[in-house]
């Protein structure tokens, strides 16, 4: 990759606090000044709803009897912990997360592959794996329903009669998987394929001369050169599969124990109207997804995405 | 060697049309419904036996459809706007100038962009209540900036890395103005990264569900995706299958004309950021 080259020929080395150049500190100004308005919004549209989602969860808040919030400490945190409803449906989170992001891994592997090495056609096949990206993800979860709706569904009838894969919870779970795989593996993919085209041809074709075989390049070469852009991959599609919510509405509305925790969430604050309850479920949720994010980046060493132009 | 070379081609036209099929069949068997009618809805075919356009013709016919792509439309195109112009500012910022603060700003949209948007739902719902934009546009446009403007900054940021900026000093150099050599060297150099990132905030504005069915109540703001869950037939008797096949195809057709188009750039766009580093 190329070095960028400095902005401007009279910016100071970095550090020199004191004797900042009239231009240097004109810089400043001006980049503080174009960051400020996204900084506002950001903060305004995430920070300052997630303090206030904290201060809902420690009121006893329903909107059914607005007269009765009350502060109540943690208690909303305890009624959610020791209820059945909050562990099922994380499980099943977990349980979606880990199996469709290892399923999409490989099938992304694969996809990625075909299109690296691909003589020709690369360009339909491209075109055609951006559309499960594109689509709108409940498009696609209809189109899964249906195809899973006995009498409707060409797929139903590929089951005995009677069989009703959607109204029963383990093959209900798979099939959430299946679209949730479908729609995703093509961002995996793609991701992939730009790691591997950081590969250097060279290297291969030297582990070739020394009798390396098509595994072999695979694992030994391959795979750990790729190893930054796969823990990026596997880190934006593991907080991205945590966060399901589209295919299952649409799919079972969380029904028969196929409810993920969002849809826990939103069915406490849309359906029980209970927004203390409702925050501390958000609250967790969040958590849960910055403990997934600090693994990856501590556990695995993956970079965070960005980490190395700060590094400049 | 010829039909060694010959199976190679086989072989790699018999995995494109595999990827192809996989990509495009529950495309193809959501748009055959939206095609059928009602008696043959059932028959499971891939291809309708009678074809009829009545499922789109019903659809256009009542309001709630219109209003719905009114406000997708509508929601969609003004958050990438604000979201582009911020963002393009930012990375801006970011590529090119040196000020401290930097890293943060990085470190903050990365933590924004991994944010559970069912987390902020909640809050959202009982701000806007209160602040009286519940089911409004601005109710739907500024949640959407959480997920666009972190990303607006990051392919922005990796785009603007590319140019080389050294090329409008010699412009100036050669006797340009410095708005002459923003004109004609600078913008027609950023344009391809900002209308691709563009494109990738709208689709992403596009396919938002849960904010949708969060912070609207009525079809004053209710965008496609959300107004197709609601759906209901024209009698309680009947399943609303082909107004949401119907609906469905027509919101996915500028997302197949966006791919179509612009294949190559959007693939630049959701790599470039996340990769490249």
């Amino acid at each position: 990759m190329n070095t960028p080259t400095p902005a401007t020929s009279t910016a100071p080395a970095p550090g020199g606090t004191e004797a900042l150049s009239e231009g240097a500190r004109q810089e400043r100004r001006l980049g503080w000044l174009l960051c400020a308005p996204a900084v506002v919004v950001m903060l305004a549209v995430t920070a300052y709803p997630i303090g206030y989602a904290i201060y809902l969860s420690l009121q006893r808040y329903d909107l059914r009897f607005p007269g009765q919030a009350k502060f109540v400490g943690f208690s909303n945190y305890g009624a959610v912990l020791s209820s059945d409803f909050w562990w099922e449906a994380f499980w099943v989170t977990l349980f979606i997360t880990a199996v469709s992001v290892a399923v999409e891994l490989v099938l992304g592997f694969t996809l990625a592959l075909v299109m690296h090495r691909a003589i020709f056609g690369r360009g339909v096949v491209r075109t055609a794996i951006l559309i499960p990206y594109g689509i709108v993800t409940v498009v696609a979860a209809y189109s899964w329903q249906y195809a899973w709706t006995p009498d409707t569904g060409y797929l139903a009838a590929l089951l005995p009669s009677g069989d009703a894969p959607l109204t029963e919870q383990w093959p209900a779970i798979g099939l959430i998987i299946l679209a949730e795989v479908w729609k995703t593996t093509p961002f995996m993919a793609l991701l992939l394929l730009a790691g591997l085209a950081l590969v250097p041809e060279e290297t291969l074709r030297a582990a070739m001369v020394d009798g390396a075989s098509a595994w072999q390049r695979f694992a030994l070469v391959t795979v750990p050169l790729m190893k930054p852009a796969i823990l990026v991959a596997l880190l934006f599609r593991t907080l991205d599969a945590f966060r399901i919510f589209d295919n299952i509405y649409i799919l079972t509305s969380g029904a028969h124990g196929t409810g993920s925790v969002s849809i826990l969430g939103y069915d406490n604050l849309f359906t029980a109207l209970n927004l203390g309850i409702g925050s501390a479920i958000s609250v967790l949720i969040f958590i849960c997804v910055g403990v997934i994010a600090f693994a990856f980046i501590k556990l695995f060493g993956a970079a965070a995405p960005g980490a190395e132009e700060t590094g400049r | 060697m010829a039909s060694a070379g010959k199976r190679h081609i086989t072989g790699w036209a018999i995995a494109n049309t595999v990827v192809i099929a996989y990509a495009l069949f529950p495309v193809w068997w959501i748009a055959a419904l939206s095609f059928k009618e009602p008696s043959t809805l059932t028959d499971g075919n891939f291809i309708p036996e009678k074809w009829t356009l009545d499922n789109y013709r019903g659809i256009f016919d009542t309001s709630e459809f219109t209003r719905a792509l009114i406000n997708s439309i509508g929601i969609a195109l003004i958050a990438t706007v604000i979201a582009v112009v911020l963002g393009t500012m930012a990375a801006y910022a970011v590529a090119r100038l040196r000020f401290p603060g930097k890293k943060l700003l990085i470190g903050m949209s990365l933590l924004i962009a991994m944010f559970p948007p069912i987390s902020l739902v909640s809050p959202l719902f009982n701000i806007e209540r209160i602040l009286g934009i519940f089911d409004t546009w601005p109710g739907l446009i500024i949640p959407y900036m959480t997920f666009s403007l972190p990303l607006a900054i990051y392919t922005l940021s990796a785009f603007f890395r590319e140019i080389p900026w050294d090329l409008e000093k010699a412009a100036k150099v050669d006797g340009a103005t410095p708005a002459q050599a923003f004109r004609l060297v600078i913008a027609p150099l950023a344009a391809p990264g900002v209308f691709t990132t563009a494109i990738l905030v709208f689709i992403f504005c596009w396919n938002d569900f849960l904010f949708a069915i969060s912070l609207t109540s009525t079809t004053a703001a209710r965008t496609v995706p959300a107004a197709i869950a609601f759906f209901t037939g024209s009698s309680q008797f009947q399943q609303p299958t082909g107004s949401i096949a119907a609906a469905a195809v027509v919101i996915t057709i500028p997302i197949i004309v966006f791919v179509l188009l612009f294949q190559r750039r959007i693939v630049a766009g959701l790599t470039s950021g996340a990769v490249k580093g």
